[in-house]
Formats: structure tokens, sequence, C-alpha cells
């Protein structure tokens, strides 16, 4: 089997070489992970993460974005630990979202 | 502490197995036929650290130069282009093939 | 429970008008879980960011124009670009990063297939080209084809050698000193040097 990441030799397209700095969000969560690899033992190694990226499957793999795919992996993994759980999660993001649409209503 | 299997210059064979989990051996590479172009270290296993596994021994990775041609049908770049890959002692066996 | 404290955490959406993703949103709660849980703390959140924007591309830059100028420097390169780069003040952590030294017979270039692995230590933030998956799947099937998108032609008697960092090691290219640089000074001879001429996509070039 060719897992989805393993994408050496394949056929793709031209390259886009357009410089596209990286956002402010993007950037804090290679921050976070890196603070949890700081842990010992790491609550996310480097190695860890590469994993919980391939085990995103094909489509979410190809679907996502570089630094939506480490957004997935890490909260699958911090999940799959204990270290947040489903309902802490979902109650975060909702009142996130909710901050976010008020300020932006302002 | 793994003393290194394989030498410099020596020709290896990357197994040709297609395990799931994570693994940093190329699927361009399995089954194919390299050459050890240097030891690039001894270190932790990554099919180890990927699933919190910490205690076991390191392994010796090697820099595994192979020629383009034995890579890919019809390459077309200069017949002595290659690719260069780092992978892990277990990946390897030692190969016959000149 | 939940933590609703906008002044402790005040990070806006990147513009404020422009639409966020489900995405960011995740991120952004669990940063926030964290940050209550005490697992990371906002300090170290603000000098991780200040860290991840200090490397500088201008820093391989220097280290390939002292190669230029000092071969016995070159040589120490080779053994181990960590090593060498503190002779320029640079600390460049733990881990290993190695110099592939082009020759007038042969040019190297960097990927990492598997998913992007990239010297950040020493060249900061990795190009969006160099993470696509139209980069990692061709660079080492047709390397030649994939510079020419960078404007870069080799001739075809040089030989292309593609590293993939398949491993904990990291990656760069010296490459090989532009024709016409003889009267330059090491900091001109850096000015020559881009961030994609140590991945190898492009050679170095004197500024007009």
């Amino acid at each position: 089997m060719r897992r989805p990441h393993d994408v050496g030799g394949l056929e793709a397209g031209p390259l886009d070489t357009e410089e596209h700095p990286s956002e402010p969000w993007e950037k804090r969560v290679l921050v976070m992970r890196q603070l949890l690899g700081r842990q010992q033992p790491p609550i996310i190694s480097a190695d860890e993460l590469r994993r919980g990226i391939e085990d995103l499957g094909a489509d979410d793999y190809n679907r996502l974005s570089y630094h939506e795919r480490w957004t997935a992996a890490i909260a699958n993994i911090l999940l799959h630990k204990g270290v947040i759980s489903v309902d802490e999660l979902g109650q975060q993001m909702h009142v996130v979202e909710t901050r976010w649409q008020q300020e932006r209503a302002l | 502490m793994s003393t290194p299997q394989f030498t410099v210059g020596q020709r290896v064979r990357v197994r040709a197995v297609f395990p799931p989990g994570h693994i940093r051996t190329p699927y361009y590479t399995r089954g194919r036929v390299g050459t050890i172009a240097s030891l690039a270290g001894i270190d932790p296993n990554p099919e180890q650290l990927a699933y919190g596994q910490l205690d076991h021994p390191p392994v010796p990775v090697y820099r595994v130069r192979f020629r383009q041609p034995d890579l890919w049908p019809n390459y077309t770049g200069h017949p002595q282009d290659t690719t260069i890959v780092d992978i892990c002692e277990h990946w390897l066996e030692a190969s016959d093939d000149a | 429970m939940t933590h609703n404290h906008p002044h402790v955490h005040p990070q806006q959406p990147d513009l404020e008008d422009a639409p966020f993703t489900e995405y960011q949103v995740m991120a952004q709660a669990m940063e926030e879980l964290l940050l209550a849980k005490g697992l990371i703390t906002a300090e170290a959140m603000r000098q991780g960011i200040e860290a991840m924007d200090a490397p500088n591309p201008a820093d391989g830059a220097r280290l390939v124009a002292r190669c230029w100028v000092d071969p016995a420097f070159e040589a120490r390169m080779l053994e181990s670009v960590n090593s060498a780069a503190k002779e320029l003040g640079l600390n460049l952590g733990q881990t290993p990063i190695h110099a592939l030294q082009d020759t007038p017979q042969v040019h190297h270039v960097i990927v990492c297939t598997l998913c992007s692995c990239y010297p950040t230590a020493l060249l900061g933030e990795k190009p969006d080209w160099y993470t696509s998956r139209a980069y990692r799947a061709r660079v080492v099937r047709e390397p030649r084809a994939v510079l020419a998108e960078f404007g870069t032609h080799l001739p075809d008697d040089i030989e292309v050698h593609v590293q993939d960092s398949t491993a904990r090691h990291r990656y760069i290219v010296i490459p090989i000193r532009p024709e016409g640089t003889d009267g330059l000074t090491e900091a001109e001879l850096a000015a020559c040097v881009t961030r994609d001429c140590l991945i190898g996509v492009a050679l170095p070039r004197k500024p007009r």
C-alpha cells in the first residue's frame, strides 16, 4: 500500500512558486506543538505529529492545508491521550467561534 | 548500542514490504537496490517514537544512493543522477546486485 | 468548564473582517484549553513565536560565502553545519544539519517527500511550495523539470542529486561560486545567495 502522504514519484501539476508567508494562527499552531514536545515525556513529539498527520486519511490529507493538517492531528492526539476531552474541545470551540463572531459584528 | 551492519559503498536492497503505520522509508524505494553513501547517524527509531515508545535503542541510519534510472522508468536526466534517501538499517538487506 | 477571558486571550482572527475557518477556531480553542490547564504558558508561546521568526536565510548565505573564501571553513561545514556555524555566531540547535557540496559536475537539491522536513533552525519558515504535493512528488522523479519552473536550467552534462530528508538529519546545499565574482567582498558574495540556492532550486547570481 502507498499511504496518502507518501507522494515521492507520483504525477502532479505545476508548482506555485509564489511566496505565501504564514498567518499568525499558523505560526501559533507550530509553536503550540513545539511546546507540547518539550514536556518530559513529550505530550506530542515531532514524530507523533507526523504520524498523526499521516493517519488523517486520504480525504482530509488531500483536502486540508498544511497547517490545518497539523491542527487536526494535534487535536486527535490530545483527545487520544486524554489531555483534553471531546466535550471540552467542543465547548471551547463554541466559545471561540461566538467570541469571534461578536467581535466581527462590532 | 547498535553496531552498523553496512559499510560505505555496499550495495543494499530496501525491503519490499508494505505495512501500515509510521514509516520513513518512502514507497518509491521499496524493493530497490542502492549504495550506502554514508552513515548519517545512530538515531532513535522514528517508527517507535511516533507511537510514544521512547525506551528502544537507537538504530543506524544510512544515506542510501539510488541511481535515478533504477528508480524511474524512462528517466530522462543524466544517467548518473541519483536520489539519496536516509533509511534505517532494519529496512535494508545486503544485495548481490552490482 | 469553559474559559472565556478575552482579555487574557487577545487573539483576534488574523484580519478583523476576514472569514475564519473551523480549523482556526479549533487551533485557538486548543491553545486556550492548554493555557487554562497550565500545560503551556502565554510567555512560552510569545517566546516561541519570536524564536520562530529569528532564523534568516541571510545567515545561510553568510555560511556559503565563508565557504567560498575559506576552504578550511568549508571542510568544517562538510563535517557539521551546526558546529561550523558557531564560528559565525549561529546556534542551530540539536537537529543535525549537513551541507551537500555542489561541484562543477554535480548539483544537489533538497526535499522531504514524506512531509516537508526542512532546516528551519537556519533558514526559518518553509516556503509553501516546499510543503506542496507537487514539489514533493515531482522533484525526486523529474528534478530538472521542477528546477525549470524556478527558472533554473542546468546543463545536460551536470549530474543532479536529490536528497530526500527522511530521517532526523537536515540538509543545505553549498552551491558553487558564480562566475564574475572575483573582486567581491564576503558580504557581497553572501548577497548572491538566496534561500532557494540553499535548497538547490536556484543558482547564486551576482546581483546587478
